[in-house]
């Protein structure tokens, strides 16, 4: 008999199955796992590569994070910059759209703000200057995010090349505005815009410099979430993400939806510019977006499109980013060591959803029963 | 006796997570026979079999073949084996030829000698009387040839054993028989043939013996000749069933929905309702036959302002005696109008509902839009869903469960339960008990019965030939997009309806006889 086993087969070793339901308990408890392995790993890394003690290179990690109050402040405004982009995409995923564009539509948000404040910043009060540089700005990102809905509502273009390539655009309008604007003349770059009498800045709010960032993004993190959560829009968008067919059977006019939430979407996205470029950098540049439009996707999906939970992952994420540079100079390191740190932990992070989805079973040793 | 045997299974078991498919299921299948598995959906027959053509591994038991214990771990076992399964869903290249598609994926030599495979395979198709021609590509050929290049496929790789998962749910009723007269022939030839179905009279028709089983677990088998269908439906439900549909008279005619001269085109331009034309009737059920894509969905789809119409119109007469064109409408138009058009389509949770969201969304699809307020209102369909899970007993935890993890019955409680619950005008229902159980799919009729004594026009496109005759009062018949027929259900037979299925109007038979 056992011949014939040797003969056909061997038995799978593993069996891989479909959870059928896991406790909130059990889930984070794999998260968590995820994230030990993963520093236990890098551990290892950071030894190979620089001889330094992987505890040291941790320490360093959080200093660089909020080991001082500027720091601190830095980790701050990064993460609501990052939290005010997963916003905006949150209602565009959630419709499955896939809103690749984020940093296009930041990057022209941005641009918006720059021109109002470098037309209009020296000479109008600063509350209607900033009034004008937020409606700007929501509109500069919300003509970005229309335009792929726009064609894919009607023409069924592919979205996602649409909102990348729209990215470049963004890009090259930018690099053509930065000649007019250019300032000292030579230099290729816009520098501080109106750095003597701060039009068009963000003040301070309660004596804190990104008071104003503070509160309009949480604001609007609330706001989402109420949004998705109790309004009928989110219904609708929930629908039509999860099955056109039911959407069109129930009545609802999916390219209307698509349009608005691409034009939500895009807004948020335009005003997240207005904060990086009003309230924190008052300058613009190519690099004004930074990648943060990509990272943001990253964001959205891990917190499963819960704008409570972005604070969290987005905070995690600019925590690991500035913890890099700390250490990248503190140990020398290229500034690369902290993206590999940062990959890694990723890595774990999004596998980990794996074995949360699955149970992985050893195939059981049926052979000893079966041959007595 | 063991040379008689050509496949033992003993106390095999697989789980998928916490389900239990296969519970310890044991069956045996003698050489020369054809073997019935009976049972309801979600019984276990198609994971039993698909544990002996190699897709699913077991997690215990022994599988013997020729009283040889084997290890199956891929179709290329079950082959190796003489094992081969014909799916309900085909698996056929549509640009390649029978031959071709018969030939794929075997060794074969350096050279391809076309011609005599396809004489190989003439005389497969000679000896048990297929009706097949080896080099007719397969994009040309009906639900039924395309199912022959399936079962010569199997023949051609030498199975011994061939494993059929209901094969006659796509076929006519002539169609069906000729089948039938086929296995027959295999059976002569001392194939063992393993039928998986839940249609009684195919069972006591054609099998000689049958094995029922019932959740996941082996019941017991039965000589065909000593068994009723009373008693396999026992064995299959576990309890005693009445199996007559309570059928009332229709109501006087008083037309609801009238269909007029339409003619519809899918998206790759061909035309799949062709100068259509019928009127329904309220208080009654008008059934809807066809074979499987005759139109029959585009049909209802037009009418519930889903499927574009090229030509023609549809009117809807209300009871108030006012006559609407909806042909023009969008659905969302045709809700606003609140003419109370229920449908519930052929794909649940593809169409009717969001398989993610819970009780209480899904039955809020209909309602949600009600109201100014910018904010959705989810007490109401709340209330809703309590009382459908109440009085149509679904199983469900409760409300706040999504309707993916329910079961096929459940899902379509919910979603008829919300289609009924604006007690409509018009109700359509596509293969309203399709993949149900028996008990869930007579409550369905009961259902359906209501709808149409409270005077509704009831609409239902319906697959199994007997429950359609028992069930509506008149019927259309589609074939190939035409109508090619309006019968009474009580008068008509089966055959009839067969012919007419796949009749064509500017006369002439569409498939070869």
């Amino acid at each position: 008999m056992l011949n014939d086993h040797e003969v056909l087969a061997k038995e799978p070793f593993f069996r891989i199955t479909k959870r059928a339901h896991i406790s909130n308990l059990k889930s984070w408890g794999i998260r968590l796992i995820a994230v030990v392995l993963s520093l236990i790993v890098c551990a290892f890394v950071i030894m190979a590569i620089t001889g330094e003690n992987p505890f040291n290179v941790y320490l360093g990690i959080i200093d660089g994070a909020i080991g001082k109050k500027r720091r601190l402040w830095v980790t701050i405004r990064e993460t609501l910059t990052l939290l005010i982009i997963a916003v905006g995409l949150t209602p565009a995923f959630k419709m499955r759209f896939w809103n690749i564009g984020a940093e296009g539509q930041v990057l022209m948000g941005g641009l918006a703000t720059a021109a109002v404040m470098i037309y209009l910043g020296p000479t109008l009060p600063n509350g209607i200057v900033l009034l004008l540089v937020f409606m700007a700005s929501i509109l500069a990102g919300l003509l970005w995010g229309i335009m792929p809905a726009y064609f894919k509502s009607k023409y069924n273009t592919n979205e996602t090349l649409f909102t990348l390539m729209l990215n470049y655009v963004a890009m090259q309008i930018v690099t053509f505005c930065i000649v007019f604007w250019e300032k000292p003349s030579g230099s290729n770059t816009v520098g501080i815009i109106n750095g003597a009498n701060e039009g068009g800045w963000l003040p301070k709010l309660f004596g804190l410099d990104y008071g104003w960032s503070l509160v309009i993004v949480l604001l609007m993190t609330v706001g989402m979430y109420v949004y998705m959560k109790f309004s009928k829009h989110g219904y609708e968008i929930a629908v039509v993400g999860e099955s056109q067919n039911t959407a069109r059977y129930v009545g609802i006019d999916v390219k209307k939806v698509i349009m608005r939430t691409m034009m939500i979407s895009g807004g948020i996205c335009g005003l997240a510019g207005a904060i990086i470029v009003s309230g924190a950098s008052h300058t613009i540049s190519t690099s004004t977006a930074g990648g943060r439009g990509f990272t943001a996707i990253i964001v959205a999906w891990m917190s499963k499109f819960n704008p409570f939970v972005m604070i969290l992952v987005s905070a995690f994420l600019v925590f690991m980013q500035q913890g890099a540079i700390q250490i990248a100079s503190q140990f020398g390191l290229n500034e690369n060591a902290s993206d590999i740190i940062t990959g890694i932990i990723l890595f774990f992070l999004i596998g980990s959803e794996f074995f949360i989805t699955y149970k992985v079973e050893r195939t059981k040793a049926k052979k000893e029963a079966t041959a007595k | 006796m063991d040379s008689e045997v050509a496949i033992r299974l003993q106390n095999v078991t697989k789980r998928f997570g916490d389900i239990i498919a296969n519970d310890n299921v044991n069956l045996l299948v003698k050489k020369g026979e054809i073997l019935s598995i009976l049972g309801e959906n979600g019984s276990g027959k198609t994971t039993l079999m698909n544990m002996l053509s190699g897709i699913y591994f077991p997690d215990h038991g022994d599988i013997t073949v020729h009283g040889k214990k084997v290890t199956i771990r891929s179709p290329k076992d079950a082959f190796a084996l003489g094992i081969g399964m014909i799916h309900q869903h085909f698996k056929l290249i549509d640009v390649l030829t029978a031959a071709e598609n018969i030939i794929l994926g075997l060794p074969g030599n350096e050279s391809l000698d076309m011609k005599s495979i396809v004489a190989e395979i003439n005389e497969l198709v000679a000896k048990y009387g297929f009706d097949l021609d080896p080099e007719q590509k397969i994009y040309d050929m009906s639900v039924s040839q395309k199912q022959t290049v399936e079962i010569v496929k199997v023949l051609y790789r030498g199975a011994e054993i061939l494993i059929l998962d209901e094969p006659t749910a796509v076929l006519t009723p002539q169609e069906t028989s000729k089948l039938f007269d086929v296995l027959r022939n295999m059976r002569k030839a001392g194939k063992s043939i393993i039928i998986i179905t839940h249609k009684l009279n195919e069972v006591m028709e054609l099998s000689d013996r049958v094995t029922v089983l019932r959740k996941g677990q082996y019941i017991g088998s039965v000589e065909t000749s000593d068994a009723s269908i009373d008693l396999l439906t026992e064995m299959m439900v576990g309890q005693k069933i009445d199996l007559e549909i309570d059928r009332t008279e229709p109501l006087p005619f008083v037309g609801r929905i009238e269909v007029k001269n339409i003619t519809c085109r899918n998206r790759d331009g061909v035309a799949i309702l062709k100068d259509v034309s019928f009127t329904s009737s309220a208080g009654e059920i008008l059934g809807i036959a066809g074979i499987a894509g005759s139109g029959q969905k585009e049909l209802l789809e037009a009418i519930a302002g889903l499927q574009e119409i090229e030509s023609g119109e549809i009117l809807y007469h209300s009871p108030e005696g006012e006559t609407v064109t909806i042909s023009d409408m969008k659905a969302a138009d045709i809700r606003d109008l609140k003419i109370s058009l229920a449908f519930v389509p052929e794909d649940r949770l593809g169409m009717g509902l969001v398989g993610s969201m819970d009780l209480t969304d899904n039955i809020m699809l209909r309602s949600y839009n009600e109201g100014k307020h910018f904010f959705a209102n989810r007490k109401n369909p709340r209330k809703l869903a309590t009382r459908i899970v109440e009085k149509l007993s679904v199983v469900t935890p409760s409300v706040d469960t999504p309707v993916r993890k329910l079961s096929g019955g459940n899902v379509q409680k919910i979603l008829l339960g919300r289609e009924i619950a604006s007690s409509p005008n018009v109700l359509m229902v596509a293969y309203p008990v399709r993949g149900l159980d028996i008990n869930s799919s007579y409550m369905i009729y009961n259902l359906l019965g209501d709808q149409k004594q409270k005077g509704a026009s009831v609409i239902c496109v319906g697959e199994d030939l007997d429950v359609l005759m028992a069930l509506c009062d008149r019927i259309v018949v589609l074939s190939g997009g035409e109508l090619t027929g309006i019968v009474d259900a009580r008068t008509i037979s089966k055959e009839a309806i067969g012919l007419l299925m796949t009749s064509s109007k500017k006369g002439g038979a569409q498939h070869a006889e």
